[in-house]
C-alpha cells in the first residue's frame, strides 16, 4: 500500500477539497485529499468511507508500459492503429465496459460502434439492466438523493447491502442525515431493509423482513394487491416467509408515510423474474401514490455506470445492448448483450473500456472472450485479468484521480471532479478520441454507408 | 461428504477493499475465494471455517474456503461468496432474453477436499499488558 508512514514528512503537499470519490455511485463529493506530490499519491482521503480510502490511498503510479500489442511495448498509435483495425475487419464486434469513466469519454464510444457496425453495451446489462427495461415498461417514480435527505421519512432498502457497497448511503443522503423536514435524522425516519439474509444493512433497520429467497415478487405483487384494496392472504408466511401481520403493518407504515422512498439492489435484477421484480417494485411506489409522494430508484453501483446509461440513450435512444449493424440503432437485450454475443460466440472482437468481464462474466462468456476465436482489447487503468488476456492492452489514468470531467451519481446528478495529481498515461478521453478518429477514417476509406453521420 | 446448497454471490466490503489494492493480488483472490455458511449447514456436513470445499454445478467447479457464520445470518440450505472469478466459473451465460445471467440462486454441490489452516490471532505476550 502506498500510504505515507505517520513519520514520513511530506514536503510538496497538496489539498485538494470536495474531491469526488467515484469508487460507487454514491460519488459523494465532499471528500478532502491530501497528496503527496513529489511522491504521487494520496496519503489521506478525509471523510471517505472504507471503499473510498481504499479507492483513493491504493492509487499509485505504476511502473509499466502505456500500450502492449500481444504482451510487447508499443508506442500508444501503433495500438489505436491495431485496435481500429480489428475493429473494422471484425464481423461483430462489441464494446462493452464505460461504467468507470468520465461522460466526455463516454460519448466517443457510441459513434466507434456505429463506424464499425458494432454492438455498445455497458456494465448496466448485468447489474440494473433489467431494471432499465422495466423503466420502460412501467416508468420510473424518481427524485434525487437531495430530496430523499430532507423530505423522506419512510426509507426502505430491498435487495441490496448498502452498508457493504455503498457505505455513505446512510450517513448523507438516506438515514441518518438531518433534513429540512427530517430535522432530527433517523429519529424522523422509518428504515426497512428487505433481505433473504441479514447483511450488515440490516443492523440499521426498524424493521427487518427476512424474506424467502426468490419471493420478492410474491410480497411485491401482494403489497400493490393491498394498494388497491385487496386483503393480504392469510399463507403470507408460506408464499414469502414473512408473517402477514408484518407486511399488514409495513403496508399502512408505507400509506401512512409522507415521503417514502425505495432502493433496489441486485437481489431483485439477479434472481428469476428479474425485470420482473423491478418493474413490480417501481409500480408499487407509482401506487402509492394515491394515498402518499412515494418513490424508488435504484443503488447504482459504479462511480459513473449512471452516466453510462445517460450518454448512450442521449446518443442512440437506448441505455444498453445497442446494435449498428444495420445502420441505425436496435435494442434487444438477449440479443445484443455482452453476456449473450459472448455466450453464444458471436462476438469476434471485443472492445473492453474500464471494465472486467474476464473476472465477473459467466464461465462461457469468458471461455470466449480469451479464445482465438475473439480479438479482445482492453483499455483500461489497473492490471486485470482482461487486461492481461488482452491482444491490445491500453493503460490509461484514473478518473478523479488523475484526471477531471463529468460523472452522474445514482440519482441521474451531474458532478464535476477535481483532480488530485497528473499521471503520465493518457486518459479515456485521448485514448478514445484517437480510436474514435482512426476507425472513422478506415470507415470512410471502405465507403461504409454510415461513415458521415454527425455526432456532437 | 457431499451436498447441495443454494450460491448466493454479492458484493461485500472486503471485496471492494480487495479489488481497489489489485485484482491480481492476495487479498482480492483471498476474499473473492471464501464460501461463507450458515453454522447449521457447516454443522451437517462437518465443515468448519477454513476448510477447503469444491463447489460445482453444471457450468463448472471450483475449489475455495469455507468461513461459517453466526447463527441467524443466512438462512439455512444458502451459501455466500463475493463476486470474483470462482463465483464466475458457476454463473450460467443463459440470460432469458434479458442480459443478465441468473447470478444469485444457484443449485450447487459442496465437497469436502481438505482440512485449512485457521489464521490465528495473535496476542501481546502477558508481560506487555498492564
Amino acid at each position: 500500500m502506498s500510504v505515507a508512514s505517520k513519520n514520513d514528512k511530506i514536503v510538496n503537499e497538496k489539498i485538494v477539497e470536495n474531491a469526488t470519490c467515484t469508487f460507487c455511485g454514491c460519488c459523494c463529493d465532499d471528500i478532502t485529499l491530501t497528496v503527496d506530490m513529489d511522491k504521487k499519491v494520496i496519503t489521506k482521503a478525509k471523510d471517505a468511507c472504507v471503499l473510498g480510502k481504499s479507492w483513493f490511498l491504493n492509487h499509485v503510479i505504476e511502473d509499466k508500459p502505456i500500450a502492449r500489442i500481444a504482451g510487447k511495448e508499443v508506442p500508444l498509435d501503433d495500438a489505436i492503429d491495431e485496435a481500429a483495425n480489428i475493429l473494422m475487419e471484425a464481423k461483430f464486434p462489441i464494446l462493452y465496459g464505460m461504467s468507470d469513466t468520465i461522460c466526455e469519454a463516454q460519448r466517443h464510444c457510441a459513434p466507434i460502434m456505429d463506424d464499425c457496425g458494432g454492438t455498445i453495451d455497458t456494465t448496466t446489462s448485468v447489474c440494473h439492466g433489467p431494471s432499465g427495461m422495466a423503466f420502460q415498461g412501467v416508468g420510473e417514480p424518481t427524485m434525487t438523493l437531495g430530496e430523499v435527505k430532507n423530505r423522506a421519512d419512510f426509507v426502505m432498502y430491498w435487495g441490496g447491502n448498502p452498508a457493504e457497497a455503498h457505505p455513505r448511503h446512510f450517513a448523507r443522503y438516506a438515514v441518518t442525515p438531518e433534513g429540512m423536514y427530517t430535522p432530527n435524522g433517523k429519529d424522523d425516519r422509518t428504515v426497512v431493509i428487505v433481505d433473504i439474509r441479514h447483511t450488515k444493512t440490516a443492523g440499521v433497520a426498524d424493521i427487518f423482513l427476512q424474506l424467502t429467497p426468490g419471493k420478492d415478487f410474491e410480497l411485491l405483487w401482494m403489497l400493490r394487491a393491498a394498494c388497491k384494496g385487496f386483503e393480504i392472504p392469510e399463507d403470507c408466511k408460506e408464499i414469502c416467509g414473512v408473517d402477514k401481520e408484518v407486511v399488514e403493518d409495513l403496508f399502512q407504515k408505507m400509506k401512512n408515510c409522507t415521503y417514502g422512498v425505495i432502493f433496489f439492489g441486485m437481489g431483485l435484477t439477479m434472481t428469476r423474474g428479474r425485470h420482473f421484480n423491478s418493474g413490480a417494485l417501481m409500480a408499487l411506489a407509482t401506487d402509492l401514490n394515491e394515498f402518499t409522494h412515494f418513490v424508488a430508484k435504484p443503488a447504482r453501483g459504479h462511480g459513473n455506470v449512471t452516466g453510462a446509461d445517460n450518454v448512450v440513450s442521449w446518443q442512440t435512444g437506448y441505455p444498453f445492448g445497442v446494435n449498428f449493424s444495420r445502420g441505425h440503432p436496435r435494442f434487444n437485450p438477449g440479443e445484443f448483450t455482452t453476456v449473450d454475443t459472448l455466450s453464444r460466440k458471436e462476438a469476434d472482437a471485443a472492445l473492453i473500456i474500464a471494465s472486467d468481464p474476464v473476472a465477473n462474466f459467466p464461465k462461457p462468456a469468458i471461455d470466449h472472450i480469451t479464445s482465438d476465436k475473439c480479438k479482445l482489447i482492453s483499455i483500461d487503468t489497473k492490471n486485470t485479468p482482461t487486461s492481461e488476456a488482452a491482444h491490445v492492452s491500453i493503460q490509461t489514468s484514473t478518473y478523479g484521480i488523475n484526471t477531471g470531467g463529468t460523472v452522474y451519481r445514482m440519482d441521474d446528478v451531474p458532478i464535476s471532479l477535481r483532480p488530485a495529481f497528473d499521471s503520465p498515461f493518457p486518459s479515456d478521453l485521448e485514448v478514445l478520441t484517437k480510436l474514435r478518429k482512426k476507425v472513422n477514417e478506415l470507415s470512410k476509406k471502405a465507403n461504409r454507408p454510415y461513415s458521415t453521420k454527425k455526432y456532437m | 461428504m457431499k451436498g447441495q446448497l443454494i450460491l448466493i454471490p454479492g458484493r461485500s466490503s472486503k471485496q471492494g477493499v480487495g479489488l481497489n489494492k489489485g485484482k491480481l493480488k492476495e487479498e482480492y483472490i483471498r476474499v473473492t475465494n471464501t464460501l461463507e455458511l450458515s453454522a447449521e449447514d457447516a454443522l451437517e456436513n462437518g465443515l468448519e471455517t477454513a476448510d477447503i470445499v469444491k463447489i460445482s454445478n453444471h457450468v463448472g467447479e471450483t475449489e475455495v474456503q469455507v468461513k461459517v457464520l453466526k447463527e441467524g445470518k443466512l438462512p439455512v440450505g444458502y451459501a455466500f461468496i463475493p463476486y470474483g472469478p470462482p463465483s464466475s466459473n458457476l454463473f450460467d451465460g443463459e440470460t432469458c432474453g434479458t442480459g443478465m445471467p441468473a447470478s444469485k440462486g444457484m443449485t450447487i454441490d459442496i465437497k469436502f477436499i481438505k482440512k485449512g489452516v485457521k489464521k490465528k490471532t495473535k496476542l501481546p505476550p502477558k508481560t506487555a499488558i498492564g
